[in-house]
């Protein structure tokens, strides 16, 4: 009988089997010509550039922080409120989490600027595009960030708050300078997949109908791939996606170890 | 509750007590935890309040600065009534100390910003002002050579003497401990107690909760027993532990001692 290491050991060699045989026979039967010519044509790659990083690029970055600024804050305070002692404030701020928690990105990007066309035709939202952009990204991410400020909040160990008040604090002092600044350690990890998530909600700004120089992305590689009749503009913003994110992981990580050490 | 001549408290000095206790009821939901507290506390005093757990000792300190709202009864600190409704109820609380069993340090900030963040937030106090209050205290308790350090990196009894060293800088006018060795490793609650020694030689109004028997009998000017929500016992420390009159006082210290 083999012993249970020698067993695990042999089941493993199987899974690596497996692993080689489907990556071969994806390599014979695939016509990589075909492929290189459909998703990655060279001279489309040049064409991208570099408005794919003067214009989209750029965008994207520049929807996303406001979204996520704005959705950060609006997110505290919705927190705040959820924690709140006074009944309305918990009640108004659990209606517009589950609002627009429930509600696809979307369906809030057309509320804010047809929808609000609509309804107030004399207005308009300030600073245009972005402002539509901002507030749209923000009311969805924020719904989902409050939830996880609050949870923040509340893992934060009760004695802070109590140290804090025994010092003389007010209750909204303390937690500006004790509970939330470590709430805030607590939460990066979450908070770097909402932001993650929201700048992939960014594209969902093709709604608006924007003129060349509000292109993100999303929007500009799709152009592209009209105009051209190929992936390869697709291929180069999915890269350009990756630009932001992966780094984008690796700070936190980074950030999320300084913390550790700190504790 | 037994009263012995050489208690330095008499009912008389009730007027200048720096707390004063009366009658004080704190339910948890349908669970009478303190059961008609009446006592005080002389300014410059040490008194102990010891007590098997769940006696109500953590509560009734925790009453004296409102971190637990009393559910009936009256509480004056130096005076002044900080169970009205209408007591500024922060401005109170930053001139009680207070010390808790599980230090709560701020871990996001250095130990000297923790002595001086509550200095210039709530006292108003400058910041080379706080920064200089808060090494003083750092040197009286032993630490400054810690001042840059985070609390994480302090043992147990360096972060107590820490959080102590954080009350001392708000120049309170009385200090509460709460069970403030409870947490310590053996060998290391000593150097706690010789630095609340030390603040009650130089005449701090000190309300203890502990389980230092040793310390009550060396540095305490009362000894409170309390068991079920009730002070059972009080008086001299000496004569309180060597002599109980109690059968709860006595069963009590028969165990621990």
């Amino acid at each position: 009988m083999a012993s249970p290491r020698q067993r695990a050991a042999r089941w493993r060699l199987v899974q690596y089997v497996v692993l080689v045989a489907v990556v071969l026979v994806i390599a014979f039967v695939a016509d990589w010509g075909q492929i290189q010519r459909a998703f990655w044509n060279w001279e489309l790659v040049k064409e991208q550039f570099p408005r794919v990083l003067t214009i989209a690029l750029k965008n994207t970055i520049i929807y996303t922080a406001c979204g996520f600024a704005f959705g950060l804050l609006l997110g505290l305070v919705l927190a705040l409120m959820r924690l709140s002692s006074v009944g309305p404030y918990r009640w108004l701020a659990t209606a517009i989490i589950e609002l627009f928690r429930g509600l696809p990105a979307l369906v809030v990007f057309i509320a804010l600027s047809v929808g609000f066309t609509l309804a107030f035709p004399a207005y308009e939202i300030p600073f245009g595009n972005l402002g539509i952009v901002t507030l749209a990204l923000g009311l969805v991410g924020g719904a989902y960030m409050a939830e996880t400020i609050r949870a923040g909040i509340q893992a934060v160990p009760k004695g802070q708050m109590e140290a804090a008040r025994s010092l003389g604090m007010s209750h909204s002092r303390a937690m500006i300078s004790v509970v939330v600044p470590q709430a805030f350690r607590i939460i990066l990890p979450p908070l770097t997949n909402e932001l993650i998530l929201l700048t992939k909600d960014s594209s969902l700004v093709y709604i608006l109908g924007l003129s060349l120089s509000g292109y993100e992305l999303t929007k500009f590689g799709r152009e592209g791939m009209n105009s051209a009749a190929n992936l390869t503009p697709i291929i180069v913003i999915a890269l350009c996606y990756l630009l932001i994110t992966v780094p984008l992981s690796i700070v936190v990580r980074r950030m999320e170890s300084r913390a550790e050490r700190a504790r | 509750m037994t009263t012995h001549p050489t208690s330095p408290t008499s009912p008389t000095d009730r007027s200048t007590a720096a707390i004063d206790v009366q009658e004080l009821h704190k339910y948890f939901g349908d669970n009478e935890v303190l059961k008609g507290i009446d006592f005080h506390v002389g300014k410059a005093q040490v008194v102990c309040v010891i007590g098997p757990s769940g006696s109500g000792k953590s509560t009734l300190l925790r009453c004296v600065n409102l971190l637990e709202q009393p559910t009936s009864g009256k509480i004056f600190v130096e005076g002044e009534e900080i169970t009205d409704p209408d007591a500024d109820v922060d401005k109170l609380r930053a001139r009680i100390g207070m010390v808790f069993q599980q230090f709560n340090l701020f871990p996001h900030m250095t130990v000297l910003r923790n002595l001086t963040i509550a200095q210039e937030k709530v006292k108003g106090r400058g910041k080379d002002e706080a920064v200089e209050v808060a090494r003083a205290n750092l040197a009286k308790v032993g630490l400054s050579e810690k001042e840059s350090a985070y609390p994480a990196h302090l043992s147990g009894g360096q972060s107590q003497r820490a959080a102590i060293a954080r009350a001392l800088s708000m120049s309170p006018d009385m200090m509460l401990f709460d069970e403030p060795t409870s947490a310590l490793d053996p060998e290391l609650v000593g150097d706690v107690l010789a630095v609340m020694k030390d603040l009650a030689t130089e005449g701090m109004t000190m309300m203890v909760v502990t389980h230092e028997m040793g310390f009550a009998r060396e540095v305490g000017d009362k000894l409170v027993f309390m068991d079920g929500g009730v002070i059972v016992e009080a008086g001299d420390p000496r004569q309180v532990l060597a002599d109980p009159q109690h059968e709860r006082t006595q069963s009590f210290l028969s165990k621990v001692l």
